[in-house]
């Protein structure tokens, strides 16, 4: 078969709904393509342990403490999940890593913010998780089987942290006047960078008619960003914390809130490593790279003596 | 001392000996030698998490002063916890880790296997939850015992140094004071005579096919029983418990 005729009943199967499957015939751009999105998504989880493994040692009870061990401990599935998927593809998961540890593939620009309070953990679950969500559910629907399955069980699980994040925030704005105060200054400080995780404004990134249309990408940057800015704001109001934008209104006309001007400098400084924990985070996963790899060392040359013997045997 | 004091002191030893391992073991979060490790490893911490909450709810039950889980947790003092030593030494390297984990695990194995028998039937009931998870553990640690110490040069370098420094702690694991002969005596917790026979059997077999030589260190350090801990433990409780006392009185 001639590539063309390939690339038409790839994309007839696409239209059809149904889903491409790791020996089926795919185009190389296609195969890139979620190459990079769902490494770098497995990267954000892995990444993503290290601003709420933070808090894990410091958890103001045992409840929380429990709980937070878990959603981490779900976060890092995740990227197991994601790169056992990104596998499929036939990229292995030390070349993955390597490309991670060598600054070359990115994570999600929100795990190189600080977690400074406890809030911000609940922070982390109602807007990062809130706002993957909104993302990952779109991404459910896209057309490569592995991905798209992995996205329904990880949607799952991340509107537990979305909840458990809500029920922090909430208990904080219902406590003290110090407590009410944490959160507000956690909302203050993560609503920007969780508006902005959902990437550039469409304008600034065409969505390539090609990646709509192979079921890729299934949805703008804007789009995805209003639903999660209309599902968020009125559960800001309804614990009585104050989204830090003057600009926010409801506009009765088209039943969405307008936001305010979205600082892209900020964004894309943070992106080319300029954001407060860029350094540290990378450090950290390099560290643990290199910390680790005696250890993994010698589970190989344990593996191969025990195999070896089987052998003999 | 009467039976309740025994039994609240006895409560204290087992959960916080899982309180303070579980926080050791939650510091390795997103740092672990390999995904997977990181994963199990938070698994066990919150095992050991789900495991204090039980037995330190009961404890202030028992005590009857109106202290629950979370209080007795967070606040009191470095002398008033009982956990053993060994749980609250730093975590080093991995070897460090899994060796301080292995010779507990095989300790509370046993320790809780007797526990399932326990006249006490809360008691009975939290070590016949915990022993499965545990069972787990053990079997965790374990092969990681045999891949560290049969590993590479460095590997088995490295596990025999943990196990050697680590030894000294060991001994105070099996000490029969008046809390424990009382609650032996009332068929409540098991003797640890016997755990000690087991602990050293198997402790001895996993060595022996990890091909690591048993340490020869004689030097017993003791002292959790009275609250004499190393330095390790304020630094510990003072992370751990600064949130929730900054805050007196906060509900989270």
């Amino acid at each position: 078969m001639d590539e063309q005729k390939q690339i038409d009943a790839f994309e007839a199967k696409i239209a059809a709904g149904v889903k491409i499957e790791p020996k089926d015939w795919m185009p190389e751009a296609y195969r890139k393509q979620l190459v990079r999105m769902m490494s770098q998504h497995a990267h954000s989880e892995i990444v993503g342990m290290l601003p709420e493994g933070n808090w894990i040692t410091r958890a103001p009870n045992l409840r929380r403490k429990a709980i937070l061990l878990a959603k981490v401990q779900d976060e890092g599935g995740h990227g197991l999940y994601l790169y056992s998927a990104a596998e499929t593809l036939g990229v292995d998961r030390t070349e993955l890593l390597e490309q991670l540890h060598t600054g070359k593939a990115k994570y999600s620009s929100i795990f190189n913010y600080p977690t400074l309070t406890w809030a911000d953990i609940g922070a982390i679950g109602w807007l990062v998780d809130g706002a993957a969500i909104m993302n990952q559910t779109a991404l459910a629907r896209g057309s490569y089987g592995p991905y798209s399955r992995a996205m329904v069980r990880i949607c799952k699980e991340e509107s537990f942290h979305n909840r458990q994040g809500y029920e922090i925030m909430m208990q904080l704005a219902q406590g003290t006047p110090e407590q009410k105060a944490m959160a507000q200054d956690a909302l203050d400080r993560w609503w920007w960078p969780a508006v902005m995780m959902l990437g550039p404004s469409d304008d600034q990134s065409p969505n390539s008619e090609q990646l709509m249309r192979w079921k890729v990408k299934m949805e703008s940057n804007d789009a995805i960003r209003e639903r999660f800015i209309d599902r968020t704001v009125p559960q800001a109001e309804f614990i009585g914390l104050k989204v830090p934008d003057k600009d926010m209104k409801f506009d009765e006309k088209t039943g969405h809130y307008t936001h305010g001007k979205i600082n892209w400098d900020e964004f894309f400084d943070v992106i080319k490593g300029n954001g407060p924990c860029n350094a540290k985070r990378l450090k950290d996963r390099v560290d643990a790279d290199k910390k680790g790899k005696w250890v993994r060392e010698a589970a190989v040359a344990y593996a191969t003596k025990r195999a070896k013997e089987k052998e003999v045997a | 001392m009467n039976l309740q004091e025994a039994k609240f002191e006895y409560l204290l030893r087992l959960g916080d000996s899982s309180l303070i391992i579980g926080h050791r073991l939650s510091e390795w979060c997103g740092h672990g030698p390999i995904l997977e490790e990181d994963l199990a490893i938070i698994n066990i911490a919150l095992d050991f998490v789900g495991n204090t909450t039980e037995l330190l709810k009961y404890a202030g039950q028992v005590e009857g002063k109106g202290r629950d889980e979370d209080e007795l947790a967070y606040m009191r003092d470095e002398r008033e916890f009982r956990n053993l030593l060994i749980t609250e030494q730093p975590n080093g390297d991995y070897a460090y880790t899994i060796a301080r984990q292995f010779l507990f695990d095989t300790y509370m194995f046993f320790l809780y296997e007797g526990l399932k028998s326990s006249k006490d039937e809360t008691i009975a009931a939290i070590a016949a939850k915990s022993h499965k998870e545990i069972t787990y553990h053990l079997r965790h640690t374990t092969e990681w015992m045999y891949r560290l110490g049969d590993g590479t040069e460095e590997s088995h370098e490295r596990m025999q140094n943990a196990v050697n420094d680590l030894w000294m702690f060991t001994a105070e694991m099996f000490d029969m004071d008046a809390v424990d002969t009382l609650l032996v005596k009332e068929g409540i917790a098991p003797d640890l005579n016997k755990i000690k026979v087991d602990w050293e059997t198997r402790v001895k077999e996993v060595f022996a096919d990890a091909t690591l030589q048993m340490p020869t260190t004689t030097f017993k350090q003791k002292g959790s029983r009275e609250g004499k801990h190393s330095e390790h433990l304020g630094f510990l409780l003072a992370e751990m418990q600064y949130v929730h006392r900054a805050h007196p009185g906060a509900k989270w």
